[in-house]
């Protein structure tokens, strides 16, 4: 009886493995570029950022991001005066469409993008059982869509929501820094757009990028950073009111 | 308070609204939980010698199969693509405790209760497979693994062998079932679940509710079969599931007190989100009709010298009120969870479809299901003892 | 040990359950996992060979020179040329037969710069109805050189 049972147990899902493998959707990457040679991070600058919204809509467009769904998405905060633990904050259709004006008067308000921050010790890569969502040598987190099984585990262990499941593929979905951009010279579909340069591609490994006069010169911050995710988009100006 | 649009209220980010883990994923542990809980309560007789609880051994294991088959089938029905969950056989991630479920299952599946039940069953079912005609005669024979060796010795080496399985079987459903307190205690990112206390809690929680479960299903069983019931061994069960329940209760206060104490950045948004979303199923069902109610009937029962007729309908309001109250317990974890921002600054609504794939339809019917197998199982290997106790070589067998 | 045959027995079945999963998993681990990490190589690949939707600036200036030196002029020197003209990677492939749909100023240009409380201070920013008149943004800005007014649309080639 229990042999019965385990053959039946390695029979149908390994047809089903079969199966998935002839769908392959696999194309020759661009040659040249060398993983060893870059480790991909990011900067935003809060006090550059408008709120217009050109991100969030390039990236949907982009990288074909499902409606009410978001890979990056902008918040507005509000913060009056003391105590500044319970900023007004809210980020209609992810700022999708931009904000409407919402007056306030006294109140120190300012927007904040948000995305994906590449963990270094990526709390999601950690939980996910079966290596669907992974960390690649030049700084990524990306998901593997052919593999991952829709557990959702790593959504519910990103601190900052940054995760969400596409409802036609029923995997899991995330920023992918561009990739398919970054890896051929281009900068992200985010940073491309962004009117006031809020927004900018980092590449640690490049001694010449001014990310490391960024980070030299500023205060600059990560979010949440007592997670010790080792987020890799770092924020200048950052409020302490910032969630 | 702010006002409630399409059931948000305040601020979450964008990509939170949605819950990713629904009443599937609150059913789970409640299932594997039994699962733990029958298995200790078999135990009590097996490893420690508690010898009032045997007439309920064969039917603890039996219910602990019944719902050991059926626990993966809520996580099959959850998952975005359950035809590729053999990955987490073959490339099971280390880092993930979700990745030992698998072989976890597989262990206590194959080597604990399979192994635990054959070696008790194995005379019955040498007799089954010579008396039975029909079938069902095939089936008795194929699982004699074509050995018809009952004699004396080969019976104790069994009895030995059950005995030892039953020792590893005690860690091993302490594993089954912790591992998922794990899984919610281990991620830092949701303060409602991230504390060491969680396997903890949902061990004895899991042990309340099993031996609650057994409880039940033994006096339903009796009347059923217009038998009387062994007041003793009710009486003890009765008594374990208050000691047990007792030391759950600690441990959920404990928890409590801790969060309330520290009163950390998460605090204001947990302790709101408890009195308004989660007051009815916390509060109310959780904590007095599920856990104050039914301890205190179970420490009346202690204390008072009640007749047997009232015991019995004591125990049955008590062990349902449990059960009901750890189901609860598991709710309040899984989808309290996921009710508040990580920004701590808003909540959102929990929408429970009825005939959807994780709606409540085929929740219920989760529920129903390993009764049914229950019902066969009992069918096949027929869990009664004689009145009498031993018969030769065999301190568990016997068919009355 | 005859009493024990049928425990040896057991203990076979699952000596051969466990190499035949042993042997199956073989079969089924992906090719290459592992070797960056624990993951598929393939997939790597995969979303590195996604096409690009936005064409990036400096293939518009591979063309557009004119352009590029009225912004380079100009306080829109930094806005990239998809911020406001969209994604135009089919237009770069094939500029003679995909023309771009020019943006209607009066709707483009209070995305960025409609009065908003929570931009910074130093931005410019106006109430666009009350600045314009109704009259088109155009009609005073050149949008790839907004200031000084005056240029107005016939500043754009």
């Amino acid at each position: 009886m229990s042999m019965t049972r385990r053959r039946l147990l390695f029979l149908t899902p390994a047809a089903a493995a079969f199966l998935d493998r002839l769908g392959g959707e696999e194309t020759q990457p661009p040659s040249k570029y060398l993983l060893a040679d870059h480790y991909w991070a990011m900067s935003i600058d809060i006090g550059k950022c408008i709120g217009c919204g050109n991100c969030v809509r390039a990236c949907a467009r982009e990288n074909g991001v499902p409606q009410g769904y978001f890979r990056t998405w902008v918040e507005r905060y509000e913060v009056a005066g003391y105590p500044s633990e319970r900023p007004e904050v809210d980020s209609p259709n992810g700022g999708f469409d931009g904000f409407t004006e919402k007056s306030r008067p006294g109140a120190k308000s300012f927007f904040v993008p948000k995305l994906c921050n590449q963990c270094a010790h990526s709390p999601c890569v950690q939980v996910c059982p079966v290596g669907a969502t992974f960390e690649t040598p030049d700084g990524l987190v990306l998901v593997d869509k052919t593999y991952c099984l829709g557990c959702r585990y790593c959504v519910q262990a990103c601190p900052y929501g940054c995760r969400y499941i596409d409802p036609a593929k029923q995997t899991v979905d995330k920023c992918t820094l561009c990739y398919h951009r970054i890896s051929r010279g281009e900068t992200t579909a985010c940073s491309e757009t962004c009117p006031t340069g809020a927004r900018t591609l980092a590449d640690l490994k490049n001694p010449k990028d001014p990310i490391h006069e960024f980070l030299r010169t500023n205060s600059v911050q990560v979010l949440k950073p007592h997670m010790a995710t080792g987020s890799k988009v770092y924020y200048k100006d950052l409020d302490g009111s910032v969630r | 308070m702010q006002p409630i649009v399409n059931g948000v209220q305040g601020f979450m980010y964008p990509n939170e609204v949605e819950l990713q883990w629904s009443i599937l994923i609150v059913l789970y542990p409640f299932i594997t939980g039994l699962v733990a809980g029958a298995f200790i309560l078999a135990s009590l007789e097996r490893v420690f010698r508690v010898e009032a609880v045997k007439p309920t051994y064969r039917l603890a294991l039996l219910t602990a199969l019944a719902f050991l088959l059926v626990a993966p089938l809520p996580l099959q029905l959850h998952l975005g693509h359950p035809e590729r969950s053999y990955e987490m056989y073959i490339t099971p991630h280390l880092t993930s405790a979700m990745a030992m479920f698998g072989f976890v299952y597989l262990w206590y599946l194959m080597v604990v209760l399979v192994m635990e039940i054959w070696l008790d069953y194995r005379q019955d079912i040498v007799r089954l497979a010579a008396s039975t005609p029909g079938p069902l005669h095939w089936l008795y024979k194929a699982m004699t693994l074509g050995s018809t060796n009952v004699s004396p010795r080969a019976l104790r080496i069994d009895d030995r062998a059950g005995y030892i399985i039953t020792v590893i079987g005690i860690p091993s459903a302490f594993l089954l079932h912790g591992y998922v307190g794990f899984i919610f205690g281990s991620v830092k990112a949701n303060p409602w679940w991230s504390t060491p206390l969680m396997p903890i809690v949902f061990l004895f929680s899991a042990m309340v509710s099993g031996i609650a479960l057994v409880m039940l299903i033994y006096m339903a069983a009796m009347k059923l079969r217009r038998r009387p019931i062994d007041m003793p061994c009710l009486d003890t069960i009765a008594r374990y599931l208050f000691y047990t329940f007792v030391i759950d209760f600690s441990l959920e206060m404990l928890d409590l007190i801790h969060r309330m104490y520290e009163a950390d950045e998460s605090f204001q948004s947990l302790d709101f989100m408890v009195h308004t979303r989660l007051w009815t199923s916390q509060v109310l069902i959780q904590i007095i009709a599920g856990t104050a109610v039914p301890l205190a009937l179970l420490a009346l029962a202690q204390v008072v010298r009640l007749s047997e007729p009232r015991r019995r309908l004591l125990y049955a309001v008590a062990g349902t009120l449990t059960m009901i109250g750890i189901f609860a317990m598991r709710w309040n974890v899984v989808i309290g969870g996921q009710l508040f921002s990580k920004s701590f600054l808003g909540y959102t609504s929990y929408k429970l479809a009825f005939a959807t794939r994780e709606g409540l339809l085929p929740s219920i019917g989760l529920l129903i299901l390993p009764l049914v197998i229950l019902w066969v199982l009992v069918k096949l290997l027929p869990p009664w003892t004689a009145a009498d106790a031993r018969t030769l070589g065999g301190p568990h067998g016997g068919v009355s | 040990m005859k009493d024990a045959a049928h425990l040896l027995r057991l203990a076979g079945l699952f000596a051969v359950g466990i190499v035949l999963f042993l042997l199956i998993r073989r079969e089924l681990v992906p090719a290459g996992f592992g070797e960056y990490g624990f993951f598929r190589p393939a997939a790597m690949d995969a979303v590195r060979a996604r096409p690009m939707i936005y064409a990036g600036r400096t293939t518009c200036e591979m063309c557009h020179e004119g352009e590029l030196k009225l912004l380079q002029s100009g306080k829109h020197a930094h806005v990239g040329c998809e911020a406001c003209h969209g994604p135009q990677a089919k237009h770069a492939d094939d500029s003679s037969s995909i023309k771009p749909v020019l943006p209607t100023p009066h709707l483009l240009c209070p995305v960025c710069h409609e009065v908003n409380s929570a931009k910074p201070k130093g931005f410019p920013q106006v109430v666009a109805k009350e600045h314009s008149g109704g009259a088109e943004c155009t009609t005073c800005h050149n949008p790839h050189r907004p200031l000084p007014v005056g240029l107005g649309a016939e500043g754009i080639k």
